[in-house]
């Protein structure tokens, strides 16, 4: 490895910056992953708000309990080491701690099951939808078909790191996104034409394989304008790393003009281009 | 070999003479010669995951950009290949053919294993089965690209008509291969444990080892033919024109998944089982106290083999599996965490009250506790079908099976290998050398591994050779553990130097009142065949 001094001054300017960051409030743009975040991307559907708080109470039990066996491996190391302890107790058996150890854990993980079931049918069990939208997985893209606005299905590929626009993320961004009203209860129908893919995106909370010969369910509604990337999340080749997904969320009526001007097309693309201009423009002034 | 040899039971061959291994029945040698191999294999498998790192370490292609090393499919591959050969040619020779063979016969005063000359081929089918497994390597995979890049799982329709070469078939062959060295070893270590204890070891009073091994050997040859199974079912898929998981044939690709989980899962334990057994061994000597809550150890063990067969799905949660078929396996495997909770708490207690000395295994099963607590929280978190389903293939999961296997697996080895070192080798190590080995890999696994949990957090998704830019930060802090773990590694072949080039004779029992096993009654190595006359247990 050329230039280790560099390297690791490099290294060591990075975490300071981190650490300074996550000191001054964390921030982080939602819908895509943020340098040296430590936890989920922001929450911006129901079934991931759930997630995480679900999550924030598994962390509250985990942590605690890898506090306190680390508590206990440094209290036997210190108090029972042969200095301290020169002669060894020949216990070996004590029911109570042992009926003890093994009903606590018990107690905690119905208590993590009482929270769990609940989320687990929430996010399986699709409500009324708006509408359909079928994605199909490629080697190595995917393709989107709305039957119930009759658009027929358009191809969604990455856009090569030489072709980015101002604004477009490296391996994330793709030529022809897919658009959602905000608001509106989808249902995703998942499907794949030749191997495994996944559709996956952080920020909504989905994640479901597309598997040649099946069609899988799941749903989302988003509760926030903006643009969300995800990733395929199923090896799927040599372009596996390179099938990213993109979602924005607009008004309805940006939706509309959306369909009319017929996805996957150029005026398409302006449609969103003009909302997402306009929508920074009125974040600007909010600001 | 003259039949003079053959009456002189106590006659060692000379260690130049190449029949002494290639024909070897002897227990001892071939367990030298697992373990060995295990060391060989963890070369090429660790040095996979260095050039995994390299090209993780920044944004960008560094490493697989169609320069020596070849392109984005040969990334897949070393993922794929660093997965195999980690566990069919690293963990599981050297837990359970180099420490099983060695230790499993010394530890129930037998003479030998039940069947030596099986056990000869089970050794020698390996080489032959990694060799195999390398070549796939550099023969067409998919299109024109060399080697099989699908990942360990194998999973169809990528590993049938996603790869048209002949690797896949080479590395199906590989896997049956040490599929069938790895049953005859099953049915070779349950015979010797059933029949050959010496007299007084009742099942009760067999060494927690002994039990660990006896139970991953039943997972073995339990769920082995199941893999065996779904890798003759992609043969015939890719060769012969059947469909069992092509869909446009009627079959389905799921069907694949469900059976190579029921191997997949209890492989898992396959692989940590006998590093429990090991564990508690340690503990207890250099506590030197007994084992706290023996039965209660040997059935945990059981239980979680148990359990280990009725929780595959768990692997496969967004697969589209109905919503109470998901809910079952949600429960069935948090209820792993009960026995799994009970070995710990009882290894904590074996050392309460204890005398315990911080040699330089006691330092790796100490380590092994704390960081397999924290695998196996993390466990929990990911047994929940809910949240799994923001984690599942992110690098969330990736962080959690290492802390398991890498660190857990893999730490488990190294305290087996120093506290067993001075009995299979004859001679004394640098126990610097060993404790700063020890330093090294824990702070750099940790390095490694601990910002991965944030990098699946964030959504990074396994198995990409080039990311986002928003997850650039963990990955290069993720690279730089690799170079201290490296550091470790290379500490680990000056213990090996120093210990040939010093060749200080090893005592009988180095660790003391506290190692009461039957291998610390023999010398230091033991004699070529020990225990002609079966010593009797109180
Ligand atoms: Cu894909």
């Amino acid at each position: 490895m050329p230039d280790l001094y560099g390297e690791a001054m490099r290294f060591l300017t990075a975490i300071a910056l981190t650490w300074m960051t996550a000191a001054a409030g964390a921030f982080a743009t939602p819908g895509q992953p943020t340098d040296g975040n430590l936890g989920f991307q922001p929450a911006v559907t129901p079934i991931m708000e759930r997630i995480n708080e679900f999550h924030n109470l598994l962390l509250w039990i985990i942590i605690p309990i890898t506090i306190f066996v680390m508590g206990l491996l440094l209290w036997v190391m210190i108090r029972y080491n042969r200095k301290a302890n020169p002669t060894p107790s020949k216990n070996s058996h004590n029911t109570l701690l042992e009926v003890v150890w093994t009903a606590v854990p018990i107690l905690i993980l119905v208590v993590i099951a009482v929270f769990s079931f609940p989320l687990l049918y929430f996010q399986d069990e699709i409500p009324e939808a708006d509408f359909t939208i079928k994605a199909t997985g490629y080697q190595w893209y995917w393709g989107y078909e709305y039957p119930d606005q009759d658009v027929p299905e358009y191809i969604s590929t990455m856009v090569a790191e030489e072709d980015l626009a101002e604004g477009q993320l490296r391996n994330l961004s793709v030529d022809y996104p897919l658009v959602v009203p905000v608001g509106a209860t989808v249902r995703l129908q998942v499907t794949a034409a030749d191997v495994i893919h996944n559709w996956a995106m952080p920020a909504f909370g989905t994640k479901m394989d597309a598997i040649p010969g099946r069609i899988n369910e799941a749903w989302f509604q988003v509760n926030e304008e903006g643009t969300y990337y995800g990733q395929c999340s199923e090896l799927c080749g040599i372009r596996h790393a390179f099938m990213p997904i993109e979602v924005h969320a607009v008004s309805q009526d940006v939706f509309d003009a959306w369909v009319a001007a017929g996805p996957g097309s150029d005026e398409a693309n302006a449609v969103i281009a003009e909302y997402s201009a306009a929508r920074e423009t009125r974040l600007a002034q909010l600001d | 070999m003259s039949a003079d040899a053959a009456t002189h039971d106590d006659h060692t061959p000379s260690m130049w003479d190449w029949r002494r291994w290639v024909f070897s029945t002897n227990h001892k040698d071939i367990g030298t010669m697992y373990l060995l191999f295990a060391i060989f294999a963890g070369i090429i498998g660790g040095g996979l995951s260095g050039l995994m790192r390299w090209e993780l370490a920044e944004p960008g292609l560094q490493v697989f950009n169609n320069g020596f090393w070849g392109n984005e499919h040969n990334y897949n591959v070393a993922t794929t290949m660093h997965g195999l050969i980690m566990i069919f040619f690293m963990v599981m020779p050297a837990m359970i053919g180099g420490f099983g063979n060695w230790f499993v016969p010394l530890m129930i005063g037998a003479p030998d294993m039940a069947f030596p000359r099986m056990n000869n081929i089970s050794f020698w089918l390996l080489p032959f089965a990694f060799i195999l497994a390398v070549m796939s390597m550099f023969v067409p995979g998919a299109g024109g690209d060399m080697g099989f890049g699908g990942g360990w799982v194998l999973y169809p329709p990528l590993s049938t008509s996603g790869h048209n070469g002949p690797a896949m078939d080479l590395l199906i062959l590989s896997l049956h291969i040490a599929g069938v060295s790895s049953i005859l070893g099953s049915i070779n270590f349950i015979t010797t444990i059933f029949n050959m204890r010496a007299p007084g070891m009742t099942i009760h009073k067999m060494p927690l080892f002994v039990w660990s091994v006896l139970v991953t050997v039943f997972l073995l040859l339990l769920s082995l033919p199941v893999l065996a199974g779904a890798l003759t079912m992609l043969l015939t898929d890719r060769n012969f024109g059947t469909a069992f998981f092509a869909p446009e044939g009627g079959g389905d690709p799921v069907m694949y998944q469900h059976l190579f989980w029921f191997f997949g899962h209890p492989e898992v334990y396959i692989l940590i089982l006998p590093g429990f057994g090991i564990i508690s061994h340690i503990v207890s000597t250099f506590s030197r106290k007994p084992i706290f809550g023996y039965l209660g150890m040997a059935y945990a063990m059981v239980a979680i083999g148990f359990i280990g067969f009725i929780v595959w799905a768990h692997h496969m949660y967004t697969v589209g599996m109905p919503v109470d078929l998901k809910a079952y396996f949600v429960a069935a495997t948090m209820v792993i965490a009960v026995p799994t909770g009970i070995k710990i708490f009882s290894w904590i207690a074996t050392m309460w009250g204890g005398s315990i000395e911080f040699r330089t295994p006691m330092m790796w099963a100490i380590g092994f506790i704390f960081l397999f607590t924290v695998g196996g929280v993390t466990g929990v978190v990911l047994a929940n079908a809910g949240v799994d389903q923001a984690l599942h293939d992110t690098y969330y999961v990736v962080a959690h099976f290492h802390y398991v296997l890498s660190l857990g697996a893999v730490f488990a080895i190294f305290a087996g290998w120093y506290y067993w070192f001075e009995k299979i080798f004859g001679v004394k190590y640098n126990s610097l050398f060993a404790r700063l080995q020890f330093l090294f890999f824990f702070v750099g696994a940790n390095i490694i591994f601990f910002p991965q949990h944030f990098l699946g957090l964030q959504g990074m998704p396994r198995r990409y050779v080039d990311y986002a830019d928003g997850h650039a930060f963990w990955n290069m802090v993720s690279s730089w553990g690799y170079v201290v773990m490296l550091i470790g590694m290379a500490f680990f072949f000056l213990v090996l130097i120093d210990a040939i080039i010093r060749r200080r004779k090893a005592d009988a029992n180095p660790w003391g009142e506290g190692a009461t096993t039957l291998e610390w009654t023999l010398s230091s190595p033991p004699p070529f065949h020990q225990f002609s006359e079966l010593p009797k247990i109180k």
